[in-house]
Parts: structure tokens; C-alpha cells; sequence
């Protein structure tokens, strides 16, 4: 049959194709633009090539944070994700305590983030703080300002208290979604806890799972608030992570050019981990 | 291999039941042979599966114990009871190979691998699984992962009895009869006692020795197929197994007499001593009904025939009810002035919705 060629559906995209234009593209575009160019104000720019993207990626500085965020990224993620599904695991499956479960894990999620760092910020305080008071008293040295391994420390507990809910609240739902059946059929086949964890729950939890670490992921390299808020990124530079090291060079120094570059090479990052990531769960599973 | 036996065991599955509407299995005494072939039989939602996942040990009872060949049973774990059953719908373990699901329960019993080995291929064989032994179990059709789930329940051969929760329903009608006599060829081989569970008659009656009609969470009636067609023990019974069911209508009955809408019906037996029931049927299956000559018989109104190939099916109404005959092809039907006539040998007299035996004329 013929087709008949009506270009007018293009106005309806119109407005999707200006929406996106204006919030990804344009922008994008102004740092591609900054990325490969000198300015020195007054309307004066100069073409750089990759100077300096070749800058960046030579630089120590960067190393260390793209070191920092790496350091992070995986250790909060080898924290949450077991953590989250060992919760997800222990939480009723049917009752009045579902939703009151439900509720408990969702508050974390729903406090803004700069809150969440304020939050922390005070409860570690070692003069005033809980946390930070409590583990003194215990016989701590703990010092968050001061000292690196106690801001880590407070760091990597802020994330998890703040995050490892949304692993719960995943995990929890494709537990959920197993049959009863297949849990009948495990104890008919005399299938021990850890095999029906191994070969029930794990398998069939797999696809949100990966949701989950992509997700964290994504969110953890990208954090800026919370550690913006709770140490600022020290003490010194120790826990500078890539946006906050990002945001003292493009607005504290007003490096534009490097910054620009910085933030596409940041972009790509995260844009390749996820990808390879992503591609290599979905390829594994439609050869399962 | 084992006998069951159900001492008065109820279940309920609210926490405290109060009355007896709470009840998914009212009150049950059964004792199933060993060796014997079971098929349960009834609507959805009265207790087949409840009773199952007694008997496996998945639910343990409100009330009554479980014996298997004497012993105890009741708080076993379906483990410790050695029991297999297959489910509805199939369960696969869908990161293993066939091979491993099917080994999966006697790996789990610590069998040594020599003997997984042999037992899973004789399995897979009559299953013709054999050429997909070495895949991933997820990536096979509903009716090879079905086959891998009765295979499950088929390669332990020490279990007590193994239970079969409607396992056809996702099996197309072809492969459905290959299985079915699979599994009867199974059962004479090696004499496992098995309990099928089915809404389905055709497959009750194929399947099964014995079968057990369930009704509103109790046990109606128990027998071989033609006792369950011949001598319905309960009103549900003649009305839910055969095609079409039993004629059911109310009437009084006086010895070996019944008045139905004004017609006297004789019966082959008397009947004394109805008077403490409520509620007095009679009833007749189809095929017991025929056309009648003129003089004999009751004067009754077609209302339609049905051809159903080498039989008719005749709808007709007498007094106020509605009732049916099942004659051959060639049976010359009159539109007007049509007279029907019982077989007063297969007119059984129900009290309360049971069978009352009567007495020998």
C-alpha cells in the first residue's frame, strides 16, 4: 500500500525538539563551546583545539579526584547494594507491617539533599553532634573537620543512610513479584536457605538489581550537595570529589575553558561506565 | 511410597476461625492407598489445593492429623516427608541447566553423582528432554519447562507419594494427552501413589483408579468413574460429573414412589423414613431418560435438540424444571405430544443433597 507522506506531524514534535534544545542541547553545546576556547573576557575568545581537554587529563589534580570518587563511587556501592538486599530479605511479605516498613525506608529518600548534609553536618559535630559526641565519648578520636579518615568515615555513612533505602525499595519489589509457588517448589525440592537465595531470589531480582547499581552509580559519581554541605570538600582536598572539584574551578577560579573540558570528560564517564555496564548485564541475561 | 491417611483434619486459613464458613477444608477422614492413582475433583476454590499442600506439608492443618503408613506426619516438614508435587504453572530454576533442575532435588538430598547422572537421564528420556539437557531451562517453551517441573517430581524415586496440582493447564491439548498417559504408564511401572488435582472431568476419569469429588471444602464422594456416573453420592456430584449433568429436581417421594410436577415416577427401590430432611430431590442422568411411546411415560415440551454428532441432546420442560435426554442419532423426536420415561432403576433420591441408598423392593 501507498503511504501517504504528511510532514505536519513534525509540529508536534516541535515543542519536545525546543524542550530538550533548551535544557540539554544549548548547554551542552556552551560547554563544547567554552571547552575549546581561551577567553580573557570583554567578548574575546580564542580557538585552543584540545589544549584543554590534554591539560586535564595530564593533570594531577584530576587524578587524585577522578582517584576520590572512584574510591566513593565503589565503596558505597559494595556497601548498599548487599546491605539493601539483606534488608529487602528481612522485611515482612504481607501484614500491617508491610507499609509501615515501606514508609520507614521511603523517609531517607524524601529529605532534600542539602538537608541531609546539614543534618549530618550537625549530628557528627564532636562538641555538639550525637554521632559525633557519642563515639568521643566511647573513646574515639573522631573529628570529622579535622581528620581525613573521620570525614570519609561520615561521608560513606551519610551516603548509605541516605540511599541504601532506594536499594530496599528495588530490591524489595522484584522479591515481591516471585511467586509463591516458586518457594512451595523449593521446599517440595528440599532446597536449602542459601539455595533458594542463590537460585530463586538473586535470579529473579537480577534485572532491578541492576537498575539499582546503575542508579547508585550514576547518582554517587554525579554526588555534589550532601559532601558540599557536610565537610566541603575537606579537610584540605581530601574529600574533593570530582563536581566539587569541578565547581571550585569553574566558579572559585573562573577556569571556564578547563572547566568545560572537565565537565565532558566527567560526562563521558559516567555516560561509558553505565553503557559498558549496562550492556554487559542485558547481554548476559538474553544469553541465560 | 506410601499410605495416607487423613484423621479428621480441617484447615482454615484465617488465624481464629470462628464458624465453620471459615473453613477452606471442613472435615476430612481419607486414607489413600499405596500405590493408588488419585485424581481430586472439583469447582475452583473448593480446597483441592488446600488439601494438597496438606498432604505435602507446605500448610500445616487447623485441626486432625496426617499419617503416612502410621506415622505422625502432621507437623513434618514437607522435607522430612519426602513428598514431590508439581504446580500449576511451571517453576523452573532459571539460572541452571536442565540438567541441574532436574538434578536439583537429589543434589539437594546429597545423592552421589553417579546416581544423579542415571536417574536425570532415564528422566529426561521419557520426557524427551534429553537433547535439551544441556540448556538454559529459561529459554524453553511453557510446555518443556512444565516437563521440567514433573520431571523434578519424577526423579526422586523414594518419595511417599507425589502430587500433581492441576499440572496441565499450560500444556497444549496434544502434548496434554501424551502426558497424561505418560504419567499413567508411569504410575504402573512403578507404583507411585498419586494424587492429580483437576477441575477437569475428562482428565479425572482418564487418569485416575480412584476419584475424589470435592465440594465446598469436604469430600462428597469417592470411587471409581462409573460409580461417580452410575450411583452419584451427592446432588453437586451427578451435577458436575458427566455431559450433560444429572437431571436434579425437587419432588416428594412416598416408598417407591416420587410425584414430580404431578406425575407419579416409579423408582427401583422404596425409600421409608424421609420425613427429618429439608430438602427431598430426585435425580436422573440424561442418558437414563428416553423418548417414550404413547400411554407410558409423562407428557413433557421440547424445547430444543442439540446434535452433538452420534448423539442428540434434547431439552425439555416438565412442570416448572428444566431437564435433558441424551439419545442416539437416529431417534425420531416429536415436536408436539413428546413423552419421556425415567429408568426407574437410575432414579436416586437425594436427602439434603445426599444420596439415600432406599431399600430393596
Amino acid at each position: 500500500m501507498e503511504k501517504t507522506l504528511n510532514n505536519k506531524a513534525w509540529f508536534l514534535v516541535l515543542p519536545v525538539l525546543l524542550l530538550v534544545a533548551f535544557n540539554a542541547l544549548i548547554p551542552l553545546m556552551t560547554v563544547v563551546n567554552y571547552s575549546v576556547q581561551e577567553t580573557f573576557g570583554g567578548g574575546l575568545y580564542f580557538f585552543e583545539g584540545a589544549k584543554w581537554f590534554q591539560q586535564i587529563l595530564a593533570s594531577e589534580r584530576f587524578h587524585l579526584a577522578l582517584g576520590r570518587q572512584f574510591a566513593f563511587t565503589f565503596t558505597i556501592l559494595l556497601i548498599e547494594i548487599p546491605l539493601g538486599v539483606a534488608i529487602a530479605l528481612t522485611m515482612p511479605r504481607k501484614g500491617p507491617w508491610v507499609s509501615v516498613c515501606l514508609v520507614l525506608m521511603a523517609l531517607p529518600l524524601l529529605i532534600p539533599w542539602h538537608v541531609v548534609g546539614a543534618i549530618w553536618n550537625i549530628f557528627a559535630l564532636p562538641e555538639i553532634g550525637l554521632l559525633g559526641r557519642g563515639l568521643n565519648a566511647l573513646g574515639f578520636d573522631y573529628n570529622y573537620t579535622r581528620q581525613i579518615g573521620s570525614a570519609w568515615f561520615t561521608l560513606v555513612l551519610m551516603d548509605v543512610w541516605h540511599w541504601t533505602s532506594l536499594v530496599v525499595l528495588l530490591a524489595y519489589a522484584g522479591l515481591m513479584s516471585i511467586p509463591d509457588a516458586y518457594y512451595q517448589a523449593a521446599r517440595i525440592d528440599g532446597a536449602s536457605r542459601w539455595a533458594v537465595f542463590r537460585h530463586i531470589q538473586l535470579p529473579k531480582m537480577k534485572r532491578v538489581l541492576t537498575i539499582a547499581v546503575l542508579l547508585r552509580f550514576m547518582d554517587s559519581f554525579i554526588i555534589y550537595t550532601e559532601p558540599f554541605v557536610l565537610t566541603g570538600g575537606g579537610p584540605g582536598n581530601s574529600t574533593t570529589l570530582l563536581s566539587i572539584d569541578l565547581v571550585k574551578m569553574a566558579l572559585g577560579q573562573f577556569d571556564l575553558g578547563p572547566a568545560a573540558a572537565m565537565s565532558i570528560i566527567y560526562f563521558l564517564i559516567v555516560l561509558a561506565i553505565s553503557w559498558v555496564f549496562y550492556t554487559l548485564m542485558m547481554r548476559n541475561e538474553e544469553r541465560g | 511410597m506410601a499410605r495416607i491417611e487423613l484423621e479428621q483434619v480441617a484447615h482454615s486459613y484465617h488465624p481464629q476461625p470462628k464458624g465453620p464458613e471459615d473453613f477452606a477444608i471442613t472435615e476430612l477422614n481419607h486414607v489413600w492407598e499405596d500405590g493408588g492413582a488419585y485424581a481430586l475433583l472439583g469447582p475452583s476454590g473448593c480446597g483441592k489445593t488446600t488439601l494438597l499442600n496438606l498432604i505435602s506439608g507446605l500448610i500445616v492443618p487447623t485441626r486432625g492429623t496426617i499419617r503416612f503408613d502410621g506415622r505422625d506426619v502432621t507437623e513434618m516438614t514437607t522435607e522430612e516427608r519426602n513428598i514431590a508435587q508439581v504446580f500449576q504453572f511451571p517453576v523452573i530454576y532459571d539460572t541452571m541447566t536442565v540438567f541441574d533442575n532436574l538434578a536439583f532435588p537429589l543434589r539437594n538430598r546429597r545423592v552421589p553423582a553417579p546416581e544423579v547422572e542415571r536417574r536425570v537421564r532415564e528422566i529426561a528420556e521419557m520426557l524427551e528432554l534429553t537433547d535439551s539437557l544441556g540448556r538454559k531451562a529459561r529459554r524453553l517453551t511453557a510446555d518443556a519447562k512444565q516437563k521440567i517441573s514433573l520431571g523434578r517430581a519424577l526423579v526422586r524415586s523414594d518419595v511417599a507419594a507425589i502430587l500433581f496440582d492441576e499440572p496441565l493447564t499450560v500444556i497444549d491439548p496434544h502434548l496434554k494427552w501424551l502426558l497424561r498417559s505418560k504419567l499413567k504408564q508411569l504410575h504402573r511401572e512403578f507404583d507411585f501413589t498419586m494424587v492429580y488435582v483437576t477441575h477437569d472431568q475428562t482428565e479425572a476419569l482418564t487418569f485416575a483408579d480412584r476419584v475424589v469429588v470435592m465440594y465446598e471444602g469436604e469430600v462428597v464422594q469417592i470411587g471409581t468413574p462409573e460409580e461417580l456416573f452410575e450411583r452419584p453420592a451427592h446432588t453437586f456430584v451427578g451435577y458436575f460429573i458427566g455431559s450433560p449433568g444429572m437431571n436434579i429436581a425437587a419432588a416428594g417421594v412416598e416408598g417407591d414412589k416420587a410425584l414430580l410436577a404431578g406425575h407419579e415416577i416409579p423408582l427401583g427401590r422404596a425409600y421409608p423414613g424421609l420425613d427429618g430432611a429439608a430438602k427431598i430431590e430426585i435425580g436422573v442422568r440424561p442418558e437414563f431418560v428416553r423418548i417414550a411411546g404413547d400411554g407410558e411415560g409423562m407428557p413433557v415440551t421440547i424445547e430444543r435438540v442439540e446434535d452433538i454428532g452420534r448423539l442428540k441432546i434434547v431439552r425439555f420442560a416438565l412442570g416448572d424444571g428444566r431437564f435433558s435426554l441424551v439419545t442416539g442419532e437416529g431417534t425420531e423426536i416429536p415436536a408436539v405430544g413428546a413423552r419421556v420415561r425415567f429408568d426407574p432403576a437410575q432414579v436416586h433420591v437425594y436427602a439434603d443433597g445426599h444420596r439415600v441408598e432406599g431399600r430393596a423392593l
